[in-house]
């Protein structure tokens, strides 16, 4: 057992451990409850950013905080093992950062039922915290579908408009992604012959007995298209946008900015490691799928008039540019993917809590129904814009976005330079319905309906308990705009240990 | 019959062996016996004694152990003890105690005997967990006909209902028929296995390892062949599997809760422990019985999981929701013609099973539908709001079923897929991840139904007293689902109790 490894380890118990005392807690009334729930949130981002400053692995880029439990699967070499490396390492902090801001923001909703809205995020994120802190792939997947369950049962119960339909249509579709990828990976597990599911025996054991082709082939199309499915890749895609579009804000934000990157993270760390030739088998439907995801979901984002949508589109549209990354094979594109996951997941996840706080004062998602609401919330408007400025891509340097757009396009130009004709062109897309809702939301003359709706309720500019969850999510986002090397540093190294991508960089 | 051969049964006689099954026919007499000598107003004490009687019955298994009898054969050959039985032992034994549990509350609404329920009950498990350990045809066919009687009284227990009745009469007929078939096959084995112009024939073919023996002297035997057919068809009948389960979701509606319980749980793992003891004898027939089993395997997922998917009707979905389950087990049977640790595989999934269904259908129990055999997905309407404790128990319950981590069933699901990777069945794979799939709809509707739609007509209708599903939930009835519950979660997060039980028998 490596030292602090407890770190991880209560970032995932302690979650879970108070998910229960908050049920307990009803009976103490609703600010025991609120108490419980936000420390339940509050400590794992404590302890990640502890683990953020502590990172000191063995090798560089290695596993630190590594812990081993024997939970009682050994007869087919499963046990929880748990580390960070340079990989998860940003995708751990991030999880815990929108997990605290989804929380607060949770706490001091008004839905019925609290107590066990905010289990089931509790539980939810305790899933999210392990998926990242797991090398062990039986689970990395245990934990995604602890993650997944809470969604449903969030979207169905709580829910908005079609919350039956979207609960149903998400847990068909995602039940199907991950049977797809479980098969992969069991499917890894016995053809490679380590008899383990330990990612790092597994890497060790196919790196000096690398399993055929047409093995490599299979299962990687299984994980791409069951890792695939989970992103929201194009054409399967279409649960998403509904599904967040239902689900109440808080499950939005953690499912969307993180719980959705799992399917990316595994074919970073799992899918292409430890099958190198899958890619390359695969890049032809990679591209064009992917390609998929920027065009045509863009156009379909530009063709929305609900806000909530809109931004459910926009989201599927930049998983595309996140394959394409992930096509281009290479140390800097791969760097590129995690830093815009780290980016895309905090952005998202403040798009959609801003989202409802425009709800909450228009009493509608119809874009066309708004208007000049900057005028009344100059608060609530400059977070948004700065928010969708963020989430195109657009203000430079500044924001965290920017780099991982900037590698991916740098390494995607190197792998084929035509398609950088596309990522432009998906660019000015997401451009265009980007400064159309800031436009439509914020500026402009009042609609008929927004004044009418005034009436019965007065607009206020952003509290500060809604300000607080918005700032910890931004500062985030500005820290690593201004500090990136602060993460890429530990990313290069872990990188750089695959062979894999580094081959693709000497090319 | 030699008299030298009733000498050999006679003194291979180790009564010491058969300890749990004798204690369990004791207990059933005395329950008939207490009922005489009690006096009325003490009767409602019998069911407990029985309960209490079962547990520690349990307790000696688990913790006596098989040590000072140690492994092998006895009864002169009809009855062999080995980890396998032993696990199965423990099995039937913790299912008739929730069933009993589950007969005190449904026997308590009726006006119908009682008594005699718990004392059939308590034979049929005696004779499952023989049943489990046979080694010899003929014990076999004993074991089994003594349970399946017994299955037919306590299918048309509700002697006051029509649907019961009607239940018993289909069970009693395709019982006797499936009944027919296995007997056909042992009597061609017999014929086959007993004929002194054949290689390896004996005088007592009937013997599991003496048929091994004469089936891989004579694998191509005609008669062999058939007799392993008929069988087999004969244990098809039991666990449910296509194109025996016509009786399954009828028989299931009809029967009172308890009893469908049983034969969810016990009657099923009956037919998968004697399946899995038979494969074994079977094995010199393997190139003729894995494919014949691996096409029913098939079928009996897609059927199970396609027809339950517009079931309303509770009992009837989790009666085809089983058949599907029965499919799934059927593919861990297939591997472990490869696969050393299937079995083990099955087992898991059986335990896991076993938590889960007890779970329902105790929710099931708790609700005051209409009738039982008219409970629907209506019914469970606003079940969380009316009793979050029934509620979260259901959704525990039916998610274990669909195999939802982080619940015990998506680990034996997964020991399942493995297993069947690990032995290069990609085709059956592929079913069972299309039948998870298709299963999760209809699993999703049971817990919609009883979560999501808030919208009830009660508006216009007069607000009569809805009934307060799980009133007479007592102490123990809470116990008895908390320890269901608490066990499907605990073993998808940590399932090192179940896993060395399995392991060191």
């Amino acid at each position: 057992m490596n030292d602090f490894a407890s770190l991880v380890q209560y970032s995932i118990a302690v979650p879970l451990v108070l998910a229960f005392i908050t049920l307990w807690a009803k009976s103490w009334g609703r600010p025991a409850v609120q108490i419980v729930a936000v420390t339940g949130f509050a400590i794992p981002l404590i302890l990640a950013l502890f683990a953020w400053m502590l990172y000191n692995p063995a090798e560089p880029g290695g596993y630190a905080f590594v812990s081993d439990l024997d939970t009682g699967l050994s007869i087919i070499g499963i046990s929880l093992h748990l580390g960070l490396n340079g990989v998860s390492l940003p995708l751990f902090v991030m999880a815990a950062t929108v997990g605290l801001a989804a929380g607060l923001y949770a706490a001091q909703s008004k839905a019925e039922n609290l107590h066990r809205y905010l289990f089931c995020l509790l539980v939810m994120h305790a899933g999210l915290m392990g998926v990242f802190a797991s090398i062990d792939i039986f689970f990395f997947y245990f934990f995604h579908e602890l993650a997944l369950i809470p969604t449903f049962i969030m979207v169905g119960i709580w829910g908005g408009r079609d919350r039956n339909y979207a609960a149903m249509k998400m847990t068909i579709y995602l039940t199907l992604g991950a049977m797809l990828s479980l098969v992969g990976l069991i499917a890894i597990y016995v053809k490679s012959g380590a008899g383990s599911f330990d990612l790092i025996t597994l890497k060790a054991h196919l790196a000096q007995a690398p399993l055929a082709e047409s093995i490599q082939n299979y299962a990687f199309g299984l994980l791409l298209f069951g890792f695939g499915i989970l992103v929201s890749l194009w054409p399967f895609h279409t649960w998403a946008p509904l599904g967040y579009g239902a689900a109440p804000s808080s499950a939005a934000m953690l499912h969307a900015g993180v719980l959705k990157k799992f399917g990316l993270y595994g074919l970073i760390q799992v899918a292409v490691p430890l099958l190198p030739n899958g890619v390359s088998l695969w890049e032809g439907w990679i591209v064009w799928l992917a390609l998929g995801n920027v065009l045509i979901v863009g156009f379909i984002a530009v063709a929305q008039k609900d806000l909530k949508q809109l931004i459910g589109y926009s989201s599927v549209m930049h998983m595309g540019y996140a394959f394409l990354g992930i096509a281009a094979m290479s140390v800097l594109g791969l760097g590129g993917v995690v830093i815009m996951m780290v980016a895309h997941g905090l952005t998202v996840a403040l798009l959609f809590m801003l989202s409802t706080m425009v709800h909450h004062r228009t009493q509608t998602f119809e874009m066309g129904e708004m208007g000049g609401l900057a005028k009344k919330a100059p608060v609530l408007a400059a977070f948004f814009v700065c928010a969708m400025m963020a989430s195109i891509g657009l203000p430079g340097p500044g924001l965290a976005n920017f780099w991982g757009e900037l590698s991916i396009f740098m390494a995607v130009y190197e792998f084929k330079n035509w398609l950088i004709f596309a990522i432009v062109a998906g660019i000015v897309i997401s451009a265009i319905y980007g400064l159309r809702a800031i436009a439509g939301v914020f500026f402009g003359k009042e609609s008929d309906e927004f004044v009418e709706s005034q009436k019965e309720v007065s607009v206020v500019d952003m509290s500060w308990s809604e300000r607080v969850p918005a700032l910890i999510l931004i500062l985030l986002l500005f820290f690593i705009g201004f500090f990136p090397k602060t993460i890429t540093e530990s990313l290069n190294d872990s990188l750089e240990l695959e062979p894999v991508y580094v081959k693709g960089d000497s090319e | 019959m030699p008299t030298e051969y009733l000498q050999q049964i006679a003194e291979t006689n180790s009564w010491v062996a058969i300890g749990p099954e004798l204690a369990l026919g004791i207990l059933a007499l005395l329950l008939l016996a207490l009922e005489v000598l009690l006096p009325k107003v003490a009767h409602g004490a019998i069911p407990r004694i029985a309960v209490i009687g079962q547990l520690a019955i349990l307790a000696s298994l688990l913790w006596g152990g098989m040590s000072d009898v140690g492994t092998g054969e006895a009864f002169g050959g009809m009855i062999r003890f080995d980890e396998t039985g032993q696990i199965f032992r423990i099995f039937f034994l913790i299912t008739s105690v929730f069933v009993s549990y589950l007969g005190m509350v449904s026997l308590d609404r009726k006006t119908l005997p009682q008594i005699e329920y718990f004392h059939i009950l308590l034979v049929v498990t005696a004779a499952l967990m023989l049943l489990a350990q046979a080694n010899h045809f003929v014990m076999l066919f004993v074991a089994l006909e003594t349970a399946t009687v017994g299955f037919y009284i306590l299918v048309s227990y509700f002697r006051d209902t029509v649907v019961s009745l009607e239940a018993g009469l289909k069970y009693l007929i395709m019982g006797a028929l499936s009944s027919a078939i296995l007997l056909f096959g042992i009597v061609l084995l017999y014929g086959a296995g007993s004929n002194p112009a054949l290689m390896g024939s004996s005088t007592d073919p009937m013997n599991f390892g003496n048929l091994t023996r004469f089936l891989s002297a004579n694998p191509a035997d005609t008669l062999g062949l058939l007799g392993m057919l008929f069988v087999l068809s004969g244990i098809a009948f039991k666990i449910g599997a296509f194109p025996f389960q016509i009786w399954v979701p009828d028989v299931y509606q009809g029967a009172p809760i308890p009893t469908t319980t049983l034969l969810a749980i016990g009657s099923k793992a009956a037919g998968f422990a004697m399946l899995m003891r038979l494969v074994d004898v079977f094995a010199p027939l393997g190139d003729w019985m894995y494919p014949l089993l691996s096409a029913l395997a098939v079928l009996t997922i897609m059927f199970g999981n396609l027809a339950a998917l517009t079931q309303r009707n509770l009992k009837r979905l989790m009666g085809l929701s089983g058949v599907s389950h029965a499919g799934f087990l059927m593919l861990g049977v297939i591997a472990s013609r490869t696969v050393e640790w299937a079995g083990t595989a099955v087992m898991f999934y059986l335990f896991a099973y076993l938590l889960a269904s007890i779970a329902v259908f105790a929710v099931m129990a708790h609700i005051d539908g209409a009738s039982d055999s008219e409970l629907s997905l209506d019914d469970l309407g606003n079940l969380a709001k009316r009793n979050g404790f029934l509620g979260l128990a259901l959704a525990v319950g039916i998610g274990s079923l669909a195999g939802i981590p982080p619940l015990a069933g998506f680990i034996g699901k997964l020991l399942i897929f493995v297993a069947t990777f690990q032995a290069e069945q990609y085709g059956l794979l592929g079913v069972a991840v299309v039948g998870v799939v298709v299963s999760i709809y209809y699993y999703f509707g049971v817990i919609k139904a009883a979560f999501f739609e808030t919208w009830r007509f009660s508006e216009d209708e007069e607000e009569t007293a809805e009934p307060v599903p799980g009133s007479r939930l007592g102490f123990f009835g809470k116990l008895a689902i908390v320890a269901v519950v608490a066990g499907s979660i605990v073993i998808g997060f940590y399932q090192a109790p179940l896993s060395s039980m399995l392991a060191g028998g």
